[in-house]
């Protein structure tokens, strides 16, 4: 058994034998049910840090939201000399690490596809080396290329009409999240000898496509690990063997996840569950004396800095789906172990406080893995730091933890994954209330005319009947599916051949498991709609060609978030048919197909290319993100809303079900105490009915209103508001989707 | 006496999430129908009769679908309106709630209170169900009263009286209204009168707003606030310790 000196203190031995992060926190992490009390605010250097890095985002928003880009060096792990926040305070930094040379600048990443990291220069007024542009034309092959030299001419059709969206086939496919953890926990050199040992157990000596395959990953995984190496050694550590003290542990596991970011340009580059780990590591440096509570924030702020920073080169169209820049560096606290124990340490409030020490921000993407069960003095402080910064989600960690175990990360906005043990292939999603239109219009799209979808007998009769739609909708919704399965198993092939993540992947178990994420958008529109057809009197307008452009809906009918179970039943039969839909079909290497609801900012491009709903939706307005009611469908306050929404069982969306309420402070409770407590209850109530999500945003319409017209003002710099599964500062998105969420709900009653 | 199952409450909305209107989380029913015409009023569209039609029973079972939200301190409110309006379906409404064990709140501006014996005798038989009342109190002043809300309000203070000697807990809201509910010499009174009742646990000012503004256009009525601010931090300030309210703080 090996056995590091630096393990001294460190109890337990399983872990020692094999590399199992989990066991090494279970046997050594300390609960803490204390206060807030013991936390310390921002030291000298965090100050002096965080104030350069403010003023580089304001050049950056000044010139456009692009700082600086490379054009000539392709990204790899040492391709950059080091980089710092500054060259003159680079001996403040505790954390050291950036994906370029120089902070906020955006590395070059053709491996998804050359013409998208061209196009991500010459939008921004950079112009690409020539040089490289033969490269990756001429004399190798991106992810890009082979998914477009493989697709069908339907797939180009119903990605070209938008009823499939946001297909990771131009960049990153993301979603995946290495156990950055064991870099600092074994050293690089005990993970390559492991990862030597698969390499000469796979397989049984036939050499069958899966097996060369495999032996080929885990070579690039060996590669990836000793790249990492190198790069650390560029900064100064030596990072063969495991780290030694906190500082060391916070920067390791960076050095993990800055391998990551250096190589892969995923929508969702997520750092995982790291709080508890990097607790144990703080609390035995604190027990020894070697460090004070000011330090050990200080690490952390440093951390979360830079975690602050982590930038990618995009195109328009890509800003315009995921808006304000956003890389879902999604970072979680508390949850509860398997054997009951709270897994919240003081950590979990220091990663809270760095959006006290330095601010709101969007960025890492605080997320608070929840249960009624957690100390109660955790869940106050979670609760003001939401009211105070609209800058924490919120996730189930009683249904989560039945399926992921109580080490999971979550690797996107909401979606989980077993940490270390498991990849998850990034699948976009499917506009089912395009798909609704596809069924009355025969497969007809209405904003291209096209026969995008098959043939089907439209809907003819001048009022629409439930019984005729919903076999119509059922068999379109099949087609769709069986087509979208398709489309994500052939880009997934695509991007383990051409664009594998050999240093995600070489932190986590080569025996892996993989899980296969489809998504539904427009969700509630089609509940709205169908229940409009089955309980009021839905007249089809149609135009001279007969295709269906409009309705015109008369009488009441029940609407998804209003607690009523005449709509949530649609809203049960609606995700569970289609989740049976995509489960028939075969999903790329064996993975296990989920779905999930959970579309972002995307909602407003989805929307467009939409037409009108007998809900009463129109042409081009933006869909309800998420699993959210449709706005002002709610007649009974939050509570019905979180009601209809905690109904859709989570293990029918095994890939997350989000859901964005906004609260009015002056109707959150009377004052600062009756507010927090208050926040509990709503957090409580929701969650101990099975519910997944929760984005909670504390302020009123009139700050929104304020920041969109004078977005200079000092005080709406960082003011991050949650959208669907993520947060963004409200004055970096466009102000057609300001003007979105400003229409939303705001739960304001007086 | 009609069989409580055929009392039928007349409904404005249901908000599931008050948590302005007594403590905690709390499920609140505004009910249909008011006599009073305050001109502050922020929910005109509740003063008519109408609204919709409900049995105590299946109301009941709505509310108590949002208990996993109320914890210890929270539970329902019956506002309206005028709740006390239909006195016969809040008693049956809040028979239910006690049953189950659930914490009821009366928030009402007192208008309908009258000594006559058949009304206080149902009066006491709903003060058996009801844990909390959150009573308004607009002015002291009897003439200015009647020309706010064009009714007296010797029988609302009579109320409060009764309230306190029959030892029910209460609430007393005091909307402020710049010039017009903010009366130095009349706040002053209200503590007065305040301070001999025994059994208040709370006394809270609630700023004036012109959310309802846009209610009063759309129902085609004059609005005589037309023009009226919504009171600063100061005439809060103020107010608030003309009531003592920091002496209130259960």
């Amino acid at each position: 058994m090996t056995n590091f000196k630096q393990w001294e203190g460190f109890e337990g031995s399983i872990w020692k034998k094999e590399v199992n992060t989990r066991d090494f926190i279970q046997k050594n992490y300390r609960p803490y049910d204390g206060d807030a009390s013991f936390l310390e605010g921002p030291t000298d250097a965090t100050n002096k840090l965080w104030g350069i890095l403010q003023q580089l985002q304001k050049e950056e928003r000044a010139k456009g939201g692009v700082l600086d880009m490379d054009t000539s060096i392709v990204s790899t792990l040492t391709s950059h000399k080091p980089g710092y926040i500054s060259e003159e305070t680079k001996d403040l930094e505790k954390v050291v690490g950036l994906q370029t040379d120089k902070p906020l600048k955006r590395a070059f990443m053709p491996f998804g596809g050359i013409k998208m990291a061209e196009q991500a220069c010459t939008t921004n007024g950079y112009e690409p080396d020539p040089e490289l542009h033969k490269i990756f034309n001429e004399y190798t092959t991106t992810h890009n290329q082979g998914v477009f030299d493989a697709y069908t001419p339907e797939m180009k059709a119903v990605r070209h009409n938008h009823i499939i969206t946001g297909l990771p086939d131009t960049y990153g496919r993301g979603r995946i999240v290495g156990d950055y953890r064991r870099v600092a926990l074994y050293g690089i050199d005990f993970l390559i000898a492991e990862k030597k040992k698969d390499f000469n157990n796979c397989g049984d000596g036939t050499m069958t496509d899966d097996v060369i395959r495999l032996r080929e990953e885990i070579a690039k995984q060996i590669r990836a690990l000793n790249g990492m190496k190198e790069m650390a050694k560029m900064y100064g550590y030596d990072i063969s063997e495991p780290a030694t003290n906190a500082q060391e542990a916070v920067q390791w596991l960076y050095f993990g996840y800055l391998a990551a970011i250096k190589t892969q340009n995923g929508a969702a580059m997520s750092v995982g569950r790291v709080s508890t780990f990097l607790d144990i590591y703080i609390q035995r440096d604190l027990d020894n004396g070697t460090i004070t509570e000011a330090e050990a924030q200080e690490l952390i702020d440093h951390f979360v800095m830079k975690c602050r920073m982590v930038k990618f080169a995009r195109i328009p169209s890509y800003n315009q789906l995921f808006s304000g820049d956003p890389v879902w560096a999604t970072l979680e606290v508390a949850g509860i172990g398997m054997d009951g124990r709270s897994m919240v340490t003081k950590n979990d409030y220091r990663f809270l406080h760095t959006l006290e020490n330095m601010g709101p921000s969007p960025e890492p993407n605080l997320t608070v893995l929840y249960s009624s069960a957690l100390p109660e003095n955790f869940k106050k402080y979670a609760s003001k730091i939401s009211i105070t910064t609209s800058s924490v989600q919120y996730e189930n960690d009683d249904v989560m933890k039945p399926v992921w175990g109580d080490d999971y990360s979550i690797c996107c906005c909401v979606s989980a994954t077993q940490t270390g043990k498991e990849m998850q292939f990034f699948g976009a999603r499917a506009n089912l209330a395009k798909c609704l239109l596809y069924s009355i219009n025969g497969g007809v799209d209405l904003k291209t005319r096209e026969q995008c979808g098959p043939a089907y007998r439209p809907i003819t009769s001048e009022y629409l009947d439930y019984d005729e739609v919903i076999p119509a909708f059922t068999r379109m919704m099949d087609w769709l599916a069986g087509l979208y399965v398709n489309t994500l198993n052939l880009i997934q092939y695509m991007h383990d051949k051409y664009f594998y993540e050999a240093a995600e992947m070489a932190l986590i178990d080569t025996d892996v498991r993989r899980t296969f994420a489809t998504g539904i958008a427009g969700f509630s529109h089609v509940v709205d709609s169908l229940s409009a057809i089955k309980y009021a009197k839905v007249k089809v307008i149609r135009d001279e060609t007969g295709i269906a452009v409009d309705y015109e809906t008369t009488g009441d009918f029940p609407r998804y978030g209003n607690d009523d179970d005449r709509a949530d039943e649609i809203a049960l039969w609606l995700l569970k048919t289609f989740l049976d839909m995509i489960k028939k079909h075969h999903t790329y290497r064996d993975s296990e197909p989920t779905t999930s609801i959970l579309t972002i900012t995307s909602n407003v491009v989805y929307g467009k290319a939409t037409g009108a709903m007998p809900d009463g939706r129109k042409a081009g307005e933006p869909l309800s993100p998420g699993a959210n009611p449709a706005y002002g469908a709610e007649q009974n306050g939050l509570l019905a809303s979180l009601n209809s929404v905690a109904k859709l069982p989570y293990h029918w969306a095994l890939d997350g079900i989000s859901n964005t309420q906004t609260i009015n402070p002056d109707a959150l409770g009377h004052n600062d105490d009756e507010r927090v407590n208050n926040l509990v209850q709503v957090l409580d109530g929701y969650f101990d009915q099975g519910a997944h999500h929760l984005n909670v945003n504390v302020f009123g319409k009139e700050k929104l209103i304020d920041a969109m017209e004078h977005p200079e003002k000092e005080e709406y710099a960082n003011f991050t508001i949650r959208v669907s599964g993520y947060a963004v500062k409200f004055i970096d998105l466009t102000r057609e989707q300001q003007l979105d969420v400003i229409s939303r709900t705001c739960h304001a009653t007086m | 006496m009609a069989n409580g199952s055929d009392i039928k409450g007349y409904v404005h909305s249901l908000e599931t999430f008050g948590l302005v209107d007594g403590p905690g989380v709390r499920f609140v029913v505004f009910l249909q129908g008011c006599s009073l015409r305050c001109q502050f009023c922020h929910n005109p569209e509740t003063w008519h009769s109408g609204g919709e039609e409900w049995s105590a029973e299946k109301l009941w079972q709505k509310a108590f679908r949002y208990k996993q939200y109320w914890k210890s301190n929270g539970g329902v409110t019956v506002s309206g309106g005028e709740p006390l309006l239909q006195i016969d379906f809040l008693i049956e409404f809040f028979k239910l709630a006690k049953k189950a064990g659930v914490h009821t709140a009366l928030d009402t501006a007192g208008q309908p209170f009258s000594t006559n014996p058949d009304w206080l005798e149902k009066f006491k038989t709903l003060m058996e169900y009801t844990d909390l009342v959150l009573l308004d109190l607009k002015l002291m002043d009897e003439d200015g009263h009647k020309a706010l809300t064009g009714k007296t309000n010797q029988n609302i203070l009579e109320m409060a009286k009764w309230l306190s000697e029959n030892s029910n807990k209460m609430w007393i809201r005091h909307v402020l209204v710049p010039n017009l509910t903010d009366d130095e010499a009349d706040l002053k009174k209200m503590y007065e009168f305040i301070s001999t009742l025994k059994t208040v646990e709370r006394v809270e000012v609630l700023p004036y707003h012109t959310l309802g503004l846009a209610k009063w256009v759309s129902m085609g009525i004059e609005y005589p606030l037309d023009g009226v601010k919504v009171p600063t931090e100061e005439q809060i300030k103020r107010a608030e310790e003309i009531l003592h309210t920091a002496d209130y703080q259960k």
